[in-house]
């Protein structure tokens, strides 16, 4: 679940970005659109708490993120939040099963050999265990590093860019496995992309509310409905806020 | 407890991950503490040795010469002795009221490299030995051997002398075992084969200059030298009136003796007295030269190594940014991203706290070794100094010196920036 009210960021290099108010329920689907340098990772960042806003709330999953700081915010982040950045930060250091047990380390929990064989196991990559990020393909890589965002069963997973640089077939094969994931523990799963391919697949997979971010130019006024573009799933309505 | 674990398992793996930059690091502390180490043992054993030597010894009484000459030879046993001294100079000296005790030693034959001493039980009494076998020497030609000489003997050393014992394997007693003292203080000299000394005790070690010598009455080397010297009875004569010792070991009655026997000494008799609180100052300073300057090599070394470490930090962070971005992003507080750097600069710095102790003290075993062969000062490896607490102590400083900056930059890793990176 993510609510936002009156978001707006300013750069330190004076770029002011305000975004447009959106609510998307605990089990939704938010497309977040818009060209390059629309803001659509500062978004991402406010959402996740890595970025403070100069205006407005962020409720995520129930928290009011205004209220966390620190070395609580982080915490919450690790229990809270799945990130699929645009670039996958596998490292190079560490073998598949050392890259999903970051999570761990990061949450400071004790790693768990069972949960991460599982979810080797359900996207496809058990033979790959022992691998080094380098003897992987691009496809490989992405479905590690969509398991090392979702081994700790989070309440959002956000995605960045997730089709970037992937052909037809792969890009609907990440979506669907996206979408599967997300529904797999129940998160709220958010893509942002200026690739019309992954807006397209997501509608036909059941939809999603869409959030279209219009660029970095001094917005005056308010700009369209977050859901307008959203085919909304019936059974959604009541899980809004 | 179990986060510290993995913390260090994970730094473990980043600081293999580089592993010729890792070994050369490791390389370089660890050859600076080794340095640190070995400057250590070696000056507090010299220092302890000196101290344990001298003890008790107010005043060495000898011939005109460099007074430094004269307590090495006379005290540690590690020169050749400037001169002799007339018998009769040493009795007026005994009889002198302010002088409490006075050892006569006589110098001149050696066994094996050992140096063989003419002298009264009052020395051995000096630094509280001990006989492990055997009885002190009762007649002339008998012989008391330190306990390294007993050892050397028992290998096979010198050991053509033969007698009743002879050809006894290690272990076996060396009591009556007979030998030959060779001229000199060094091996290689000529050897006083009509003259064998038998040997009549052996001293349990003591850690001091007695375990390297071989103890004798004074009238044995007057012995082995008057017949050697002298041709005919009538010779024989003219050198027992003209007996002399090497040197005394003198204790005096009061610190006042200080002020004016070494004058009295010095000025008005053929003899010279040389203070071995004086000279022994003179040469650790001398000798606190060398030290200092390995010190300081070892300053220079754990420097470099400093900086090396800080270079390879500073890179693995730049290096590792991304990681340890996305580190912060999967939701490890900031203190824990900065541990995980510090951490792997502390792992160098146990690594290289081991293997520096360790190779610092197999040089000391070496200079131990190769000194002893010298017949010099005896030194070991095998021996832990509390000081040495200071190596670990001190590579963990150098260590987290060098990771300060680089844990900085860790812990203000921005997070955010992770997300904007374009593919």
């Amino acid at each position: 679940m993510i609510v936002t009210r009156s978001l707006a960021f300013a750069h330190a290099e004076g770029a002011a970005l305000t975004f447009p108010d959106v609510q998307v329920s605990q089990a939704g689907r938010l497309l977040l659109q818009g060209p390059s340098g629309s803001g659509k990772s500062t978004w991402l960042a406010l959402v996740g708490g890595l970025r403070r806003p100069t205006a407005g709330s962020i409720e995520v999953a129930g928290t009011p993120l205004q209220d966390l700081a620190g070395a609580r915010l982080d915490g919450w982040r690790a229990r809270t939040l799945g990130f699929l950045p645009q670039r996958l930060h596998l490292s190079a250091a560490l073998t598949v099963v050392g890259n999903l047990a970051l999570p761990y380390l990061a949450a400071g929990l004790a790693r768990d050999d069972q949960a991460i064989r599982h979810v080797l196991e359900r996207l496809g990559l058990s033979g790959l265990a022992q691998r080094r990020p380098h003897e992987l393909s691009g496809g490989q890589a992405q479905r590690v590093a969509l398991a090392r965002a979702v081994l700790l069963s989070p309440r959002v997973l956000l995605a960045d860019e997730p089709t970037a640089s992937l052909d037809d077939a792969a890009c609907a094969a990440a979506l669907s496995l996206l979408h599967a994931t997300a529904e797999g523990c129940g998160a709220t799963l958010v893509v942002a992309t200026h690739d019309a391919r992954a807006a397209r697949w997501l509608m036909a997979l059941g939809g999603a509310q869409t959030l279209r971010l219009p660029g970095a130019t001094p917005a005056t006024q308010p700009l369209r409905n977050a859901s307008q573009n959203g085919l909304q799933r019936p059974d959604d309505g009541g899980d809004m806020l | 407890m179990k986060e510290i674990a993995s913390i260090a398992a994970l730094s473990w793996r980043y600081l293999w991950f580089r592993p010729l930059q890792a070994g050369l690091n490791l390389l370089l502390l660890t050859m600076g503490l080794a340095m640190i180490t070995l400057v250590l043992l070696v000056g507090t054993q010299i220092d302890r040795g000196f101290e344990r030597d001298v003890q008790g010894i107010d005043m060495v009484v000898g011939a005109k010469g460099s007074p430094l000459q004269l307590i090495l030879a006379g005290v540690f046993h590690i020169d050749v002795p400037p001169g002799n001294i007339a018998l009769a100079d040493f009795q007026a000296l005994q009889r002198n009221p302010i002088v409490a005790q006075a050892i006569p030693l006589s110098l001149g034959d050696s066994f094996a490299g050992f140096r063989i001493v003419g002298t009264t039980p009052d020395y051995p009494a000096h630094y509280r030995a001990t006989l492990a076998q055997g009885a002190l020497w009762r007649a002339p030609m008998q012989a008391v051997l330190g306990a390294d000489v007993a050892r050397a003997m028992s290998s096979g050393a010198g050991g053509e002398g033969g007698g009743p014992h002879g050809g006894a394997g290690e272990g076996a007693s060396l009591i009556g075992r007979s030998f030959v003292g060779s001229h000199g203080l060094g091996a290689g000299g000529h050897a006083h084969g009509d003259h064998p000394y038998q040997v009549s005790g052996v001293l349990a070690a003591c850690g001091c200059v007695l375990d390297r010598l071989v103890l004798t009455s004074t009238e044995s080397v007057w012995q082995v030298h008057e017949s050697a010297q002298a041709d005919d009875p009538e010779d024989l004569a003219v050198l027992r009136d003209e007996r002399e010792i090497t040197l005394a070991l003198v204790r005096w009655r009061s610190p006042l003796a200080a002020v004016t026997l070494p004058r009295a000494i010095n000025a008005g008799t053929p003899m010279q007295a040389a203070v071995p609180a004086v000279e022994i100052t003179r040469l650790v300073r001398l000798l606190g030269v060398g030290a200092d300057l390995l010190r300081a090599l070892g300053g220079v070394l754990l420097g470099v190594a400093a900086l090396s470490v800080f270079i390879a930090l500073w890179n693995a962070v730049r290096e590792r940014q991304a990681d340890l971005a996305l580190l912060r992003l999967l939701g490890a507080p900031r203190a824990r991203v900065a541990a995980l750097v510090l951490t792997e600069a502390l792992w160098l710095a146990l690594l290289a706290a081991a293997l520096g102790l360790g190779l610092g003290h197999a040089l000391a075993g070496v200079a131990g070794h190769w000194l002893r062969a010298e017949g010099s000062m005896p030194l070991t490896g095998a021996i832990w100094l509390p000081e040495q607490w200071a190596v670990p102590g001190l590579a963990v400083a150098v260590a987290a010196l060098a990771a300060l900056l680089p844990v900085v930059r860790a812990y203000r890793t921005d997070v955010a920036d992770l997300l904007a990176q374009p593919a």
